[in-house]
């Protein structure tokens, strides 16, 4: 077994009803990738991670799991993935090493095995000597690394991580995505979802689902040079929104947003920030910065999304 | 008694949106904020930025009069905040992370409840200009409770400013709030700054921090730094190079063991890398992989993000 990618999924369908929650998806994931699966709520996103972990059947098509078949051998499944989730599924009021051993009980280890598997846990965690504090008390950058340690302790070969950083500061989230990129690295093949799109940075590979359907899929390089083509603009300006209606109207602009107090500029052509300064000026929005950037995936999503 | 708007009880229209000076609160022994000040000018958009517990909701509490400092002074609008919070509140509005509405009234109903305790009385023209506002208008006789979360989101937001406050204060709003909603959220908070509010947020995310005029990274209580994302950046000395090559892992491996390079960043499709001198780095890095036989696709300067900056500070105050 284990031969061929980590996940493939093959035509899958599922419908609740008349409502085709997934319809006809089909994608595949190679060992060590870190796959980011993207979408707006009612994508189809969680109900797709569902039935990848074997808890939902799909009404049509398959999908294979670390070697497994999700229609036939669902125990199979559940025995070789990890599943991390936003709400992290720990007990707050026992200590560190009781939920360790609770996890690792639900999973079967025991003697060695566990005691190894503690240990993995409190380092991967930075909990070695804190075992015994209870749960609850601990930072939401903690919790969140033990959360992963407990849904990895078995060591799956796959690992579903569903919206898993809400709520972390900066520093234990580059600590979180650091660890990740380690787990990929070692060989385990992982499955993120997120709506934060500067997250989905940090994946290998990306799946963008809409409506139950795939509308793009590709490493965040591939996904830019596609869908966001010409130079990119931050611009502060006086007057935004009349800088916004002049530029929505101007030929050689291929996207204008604004960013917050500022505003995000695509050009169809190929040149430098004279040409927008000077159109921005003789409107009348003078302009107080302009500074090229390059397309995120933020761009590339609401382009793809808006358009439909 | 009346008095006119711009009296000098109110401070008059120049005075800021917000001025605060040396605000402490603690809770017990915890020192929830320790010392800020703070000017943030009528018109702008201002986004206190830190972790989980760096005391940016507790400052929002304070400057919207929910709970009191212990020590600092503190105006809004010009008016004191400890002796005018009637006065300020009929002009503020607050949007707190736990925003509530009620899930067996309608769209219409929830508004117009807010306009009541407010004391807004013709607020039917208001009400709907604000669901307009918000897209919601053809949603205003569904439950609330059977709105998705981003409409819930929006209509907070629009009971929140039934009675036309002048400056907004926001805590966490886009928190848990999928990629479309959030984007439509931020495009009504640009409109609303384009019309004159001044718009004061809690963040934990930098991305976020970076569509702000200007932005106060908080730790433990205390601002790192204050002002423009741009200053920001400035403020601390960081050269970034971008990487792009096929194997990310084994260039990261490599870049390990190369000096003046004191941070990797791994992502997807790139290596950022926080280098000493970015010519020396580059040079060191160019030979380092024709050594290694292995190519380059692009190695480039850029500058830091705001989450480079915030990363560095916290690691220098630890």
């Amino acid at each position: 077994m284990n031969v061929g990618p980590a996940i493939l999924v093959q035509g899958v369908e599922k419908r609740f009803g008349a409502f085709r929650a997934v319809d006809g998806v089909s994608f595949s994931v190679e060992r060590g990738t870190v796959l980011g699966l993207l979408g707006a709520n009612g994508a189809g996103k969680s109900t797709l991670i569902r039935i990848l972990c074997g808890i939902l059947a799909p009404t049509r098509g398959s999908a294979m799991v670390a070697g497994f078949d999700v229609n036939t051998q669902t125990e199979d499944v559940k025995r070789t993935i990890g599943y991390m989730s936003q709400r992290f599924s720990l007990y707050e009021d026992i200590s560190v090493i009781e939920n360790i051993r609770f996890f690792g009980g639900m999973y079967g280890l025991s003697g060695k095995i566990l005691r190894e598997a503690e240990d993995r846990v409190l380092t991967l965690a930075e909990l070695s000597g804190e075992q015994d504090r209870i749960t609850g008390e601990l930072s939401g950058g903690w919790k969140q690394r033990l959360a992963l340690g407990c849904a990895i302790l078995h060591k799956p070969s796959v690992v579903f991580l569903d919206e898993p950083t809400g709520g972390v500061d900066p520093v234990a989230r580059r600590r979180f995505w650091e660890i990740i990129h380690d787990l990929a690295a070692a060989g385990s093949t992982i499955l993120v979802t997120t709506h934060y799109m500067d997250e989905a940075e940090f994946c290998n590979s990306i799946v963008l689902m809409h409506a139950g359907r795939i509308v793009a899929q590709g490493s965040p390089a591939d996904l830019k040079r596609d869908y966001i083509a010409g130079p990119m603009f931050e611009v502060e300006c006086d007057n935004a929104s009349l800088a916004m209606g002049v530029l929505s109207g101007t030929s050689w602009v291929s996207g204008v947003s604004m960013f917050g107090a500022f505003l995000h500029v695509n050009l169809a052509v190929n040149t430098d920030a004279s040409l927008l300064t000077a159109k921005l000026a003789e409107a009348g929005a003078r302009v107080h910065r302009i500074e090229a950037i390059r397309a995120s995936l933020e761009d590339v999503f609401l382009r793809l999304i808006e358009t439909r | 008694m009346r008095h006119r708007l711009d009296s000098p009880a109110d401070g008059g229209a120049d005075s800021p949106a917000i001025d605060m000076t040396n605000l402490h609160k603690s809770f017990g022994a915890v020192r929830a904020v320790d010392g800020l000040s703070l000017v943030v000018e009528r018109g702008t958009m201002f986004a206190f930025v830190g972790p989980d517990g760096a005391g940016k909701s507790t400052t929002i509490r304070m400057l919207c009069g929910i709970t009191q400092p212990d020590s600092g002074q503190l105006s809004i609008l010009g008016l004191d905040g400890a002796r005018q919070g009637k006065a300020i509140n009929r002009r503020i509005g607050y949007l707190s992370q736990r925003f509530s509405l009620y899930g067996d009234l309608t769209v219409d109903e929830n508004i117009e409840f807010f306009a009541e305790i407010n004391g807004v009385a013709d607020y039917g023209k208001r009400r709907d200009e604000l669901l307009d506002f918000t897209r919601l208008t053809p949603f205003r006789t569904r439950l609330a409770a059977r709105l998705s979360g981003g409409m819930k989101q929006k209509l907070a937001l629009a009971c929140t400013l039934i009675h036309r406050p002048e400056v907004l204060f926001l805590d966490e709003p886009t928190t848990g709030v999928d990629p479309v909603s959030r984007r439509e959220f931020w495009s009504i908070l640009s409109d609303l700054l384009s019309e004159g509010m001044t718009i004061v947020m809690a963040t934990p995310y930098l991305d976020e921090a970076e569509r702000c005029a200007a932005v106060g990274l908080m730790h433990r209580g205390r601002f790192l730094v204050t002002g423009t994302p741009q200053s920001v950046k400035q403020s601390v000395h960081l050269e970034i190079l971008e990487l792009n090559c096929a194997d990310l892992r084994a260039a990261a491996t490599l870049i390990a063991r190369i000096p003046g390079i004191t941070d990797i960043q791994l992502f997807g499709d790139h290596l950022d890398l926080v280098v000493d001198d970015t010519d020396g780095a580059s040079t060191r890095i160019r030979n380092a992989f024709a050594t290694a036989a292995m190519t380059i696709g692009e190695l480039r300067s850029k500058s830091p993000s705001l989450e480079n900056v915030f990363i560095a500070l916290i690691r220098g105050a630890a």
